[in-house]
């Protein structure tokens, strides 16, 4: 052993060379993987599409009130956790979530699949009054989502910075009639950006959220969000062991 | 005795780690402030009082924020330019750049503060700033990061002491971190609101890369640098093993990049990186206690000091809790307790037992060790000092016990079955139990933050104190020359 680590310690140069190589390596190893094999990282399944413009500004105020911060939406493979709150969580229903929610604390419980178990009025009700519909809720009221209308000036600005970062809404026909293919044309129609406020309004219209057809309010978005976590994938068609490869 | 503190205070640039100082105190203060408050909203919720901006969502990053980057960041900075400019005999490189870190961090933390309050949230944890904020972030790092190497170029010993090898990959680690974890695309250039480049599985293992990595360098890495130096500084004796400190440094660095996939253990993670992740955090139990052990036996022949100096019992203690953290987070990163402690509050006691029993207690002793030498004076009072360190342990304590009741507790009603092979719970029965520790809790924060109040006053005093004593001493100097 002719090396001291005196040489180290003697040149900031080096000092600096060798903690850089140390700390670079272990990110390198765990991250560069889950990019080149996305094949067998993010399971194939149908019926995952990105989200339409209503549910993606909903999504915008779900990150905007940090419900990550006590609600996760990531069901583990446990036998509990099946009954509590459905089939684990896939890869592949999160793919288009920009960021993850995935969230690391349950003050209250999963939602990864929380769309479709309450009506629409239950859900406005628990967010306006939490503790009206269950007593022992330490839920914060969120009041002002039926008061404030819902900011659509930008949406198509907010679906292009998607696109970016890759998130297949079309911005051209060739785009278009590559989501026709992929999703079918109905949903390839709500992802078109020019018509992103438009689809906006029309889905609120027609899902009537939060029981006002007259305006579309912040509630509306929120609402239509919660009611498609965990829907788009219909596990009846799905093999479990064309999942177990991806655990 | 007066005249080499001159010297040393003409050598060196103090007027940047008082500042620094100082705000370290005012956002500890902040910032526990409203760590009790979002404590108080879980166990009392009608304190959110129907408000989007005192909202638990909303307030709780300006918790975190204020904490680890305006308490732990100010305290980093002041600690490290104190230690790279006495240990290297230089005076801070590039002056202007050092007044700016000042600026642009203080800039950081508030417009985060006001930024989470009006809304503005990436959505990742412990990096909810928005792009403006990150790109400032980038700049004050980039300066921090000149001004630390410069420094180190031009000091005047062979040798670059071991609480900068620490301070230096904390520095680096932070700047790798916070720019991959931030790449975002803005909805436009008038618009605070971003989409995070990254999407999905691939996203959180970007953001655990970098959550725990927050964890393991800018609270962990940079306050062992603390503790290098002061810890031996104070106790009047060296550093216990030379050689220890060497493994310490290069172990912790190489395996604490690999270990935040246990924060995603049983998610839609691929298997083998949680399990690396597993792995890695068994492993790094060896070089945390190594570290423990070489702080801890730095008392070897002066463990009378724990008697009589409350400065002292800080740092044993902040280096107690350092190992009992770093001994409960890779059993938490075993998978199987894992499945349990997830998602509970288990895991917000871990990281309290890590922020306020090593971090804040870390900084606590060795602020109470500098501040009176960067005024010149001695501490105000060290009764106040005692008190201060009672009042923390007690607060720990409290705050640690009550979560690791609640979130165990929440980890075992949440899989109880009843005789038939149903959920033997509903989640709300799990939310009412709670309570009672929920309350403990604050109760355990009020403890901490009357500790950090008590601090907050003895400071002012001792700041007071050595800024009379400078006037008069300037008086008598002006005088004498007449």
């Amino acid at each position: 052993m002719s090396f001291k680590h005196e040489k180290i310690e003697t040149n900031a140069g080096i000092l600096l060379v060798f903690t850089m190589i140390a700390i670079s390596i272990g990110g390198m190893v765990e991250i560069a993987p889950l990019f080149f094999m996305k094949d067998k990282t993010i399971e194939k399944v149908d019926g995952v599409r990105p989200y339409t413009p209503l549910e993606s500004r909903g999504r915008d105020i779900y990150v905007r009130e940090g419900c990550y911060l006590c609600h996760s939406q990531m069901i583990r493979p446990f036998r509990d956790e099946q009954l509590r709150y459905g089939h684990y969580s896939l890869a592949a229903e999160s793919q288009y979530d920009h960021p993850f929610q995935w969230g690391s604390k349950r003050t209250g419980p999963d939602l990864a699949r929380v769309g479709g178990k309450y009506s629409n009025e239950w859900q406005v009700q628990h967010l306006l009054s939490p503790r009206s519909v269950v007593p022992e809720s330490v839920m914060p009221n969120y009041p002002w989502l039926l008061t404030t209308k819902l900011d659509v000036s930008d949406v198509g600005d907010r679906l292009r910075a998607l696109r970016i970062t890759g998130v297949p809404y079309s911005a051209n026909q060739e785009e278009y009639q590559h989501n026709v293919k992929k999703f079918g044309e109905k949903v390839a129609d709500t992802l078109v950006i020019a018509d992103a406020q438009k689809n906006l309004v029309a889905q609120a219209q027609e899902g009537n959220y939060d029981g006002d057809r007259s305006s579309v309010s912040e509630m509306d978005a929120l609402v239509a969000y919660l009611q498609v976590l965990g829907t788009m994938v219909d596990f009846s068609k799905v093999k479990p062991e064309d999942l177990v490869k991806f655990r | 005795m007066s005249a080499t503190t001159l010297a040393a205070a003409e050598q060196y640039d103090y007027e940047i780690i008082k500042k620094f100082s100082v705000m370290a105190i005012v956002w500890a203060v902040v910032g526990m402030a409203v760590g009790l408050y979002i404590a108080s909203e879980l166990a009392w919720p009608f304190l959110n009082f129907d408000s989007p901006y005192f909202s638990f969502g909303r307030f709780r990053p300006v918790h975190t924020g204020a904490v680890i980057f305006g308490f732990g960041g100010s305290a980093l900075f002041a600690t490290s330019y104190y230690v790279v400019q006495r240990t290297c005999q230089a005076r801070l490189f590039a002056p202007g750049l050092v007044s700016f870190t000042f600026w642009g961090w203080q800039a950081v933390i508030v417009l985060a503060a006001i930024s989470y309050v009006l809304g503005y949230s990436q959505g990742r944890e412990y990096a909810e700033m928005e792009w403006p904020i990150d790109i400032l972030i980038e700049l004050v790092w980039v300066s921090y990061m000149a001004i630390y190497i410069g420094t180190l170029m031009k000091r005047k010993q062979p040798h670059i002491y071991v609480a900068n090898w620490f301070y230096l990959a904390f520095i680096l680690a932070t700047a790798l971190l916070h720019t991959f974890n931030n790449l975002a695309v803005p909805v436009n250039l008038f618009s605070m609101k971003s989409y995070s480049l990254f999407s999905g599985v691939q996203d959180a293992m970007v953001q655990w890369w970098y959550g725990h990595n927050a964890v393991g360098f800018f609270l962990t890495a940079a306050f062992l640098g603390m503790m290098y130096y002061f810890v031996p500084k104070h106790a009047g004796r060296p550093v216990y093993s030379y050689r220890l400190s060497i493994v310490h440094f290069w172990a912790l660095s190489f395996m604490y990049m690999w270990v935040g996939t246990h924060h995603l253990h049983w998610t839609a993670l691929p298997d083998w990186a949680s399990t690396l992740g597993a792995t890695f955090s068994i492993m790094l139990l060896l070089p945390s206690w190594g570290g423990m052990i070489n702080g801890i036996m730095t008392l070897s022949g002066a463990w009378d000091k724990l008697r009589t100096d409350p400065i002292m019992r800080f740092m044993i203690v902040a280096l107690s809790f350092y190992g009992m953290s770093t001994f409960e987070g890779p059993l938490m990163a075993l998978k199987d307790v894992n499945a349990l402690s997830h998602y509970t509050d288990w895991t917000v006691g871990h990281v309290h037992s890590g922020a306020l029993g090593w971090v804040a207690m870390i900084s606590f002793g060795s602020m109470y060790h500098m501040i009176p030498r960067l005024w010149k004076t001695e501490m105000y009072s060290v009764k106040l000092i005692n008190i201060h360190f009672w009042l923390a342990t007690i607060g720990v304590l409290l705050y640690i016990t009550a979560m690791w009741i609640s979130g165990i507790s929440q980890g075992l009603m949440w899989r109880a079955f009843d005789d038939y092979g149903n959920l033997q719970y509903s989640f709300v029965e799990s939310v009412a139990a709670m309570h009672p520790f929920y309350v403990m809790r604050a109760i355990g924060g009020m403890f901490f933050l009357s500790g950090m109040l008590t601090m907050a006053y003895n400071v002012f005093q001792t700041i007071r104190q050595g800024v009379r004593a400078a006037e008069v001493e300037s008086v008598r100097a002006a005088t004498a020359t007449a």
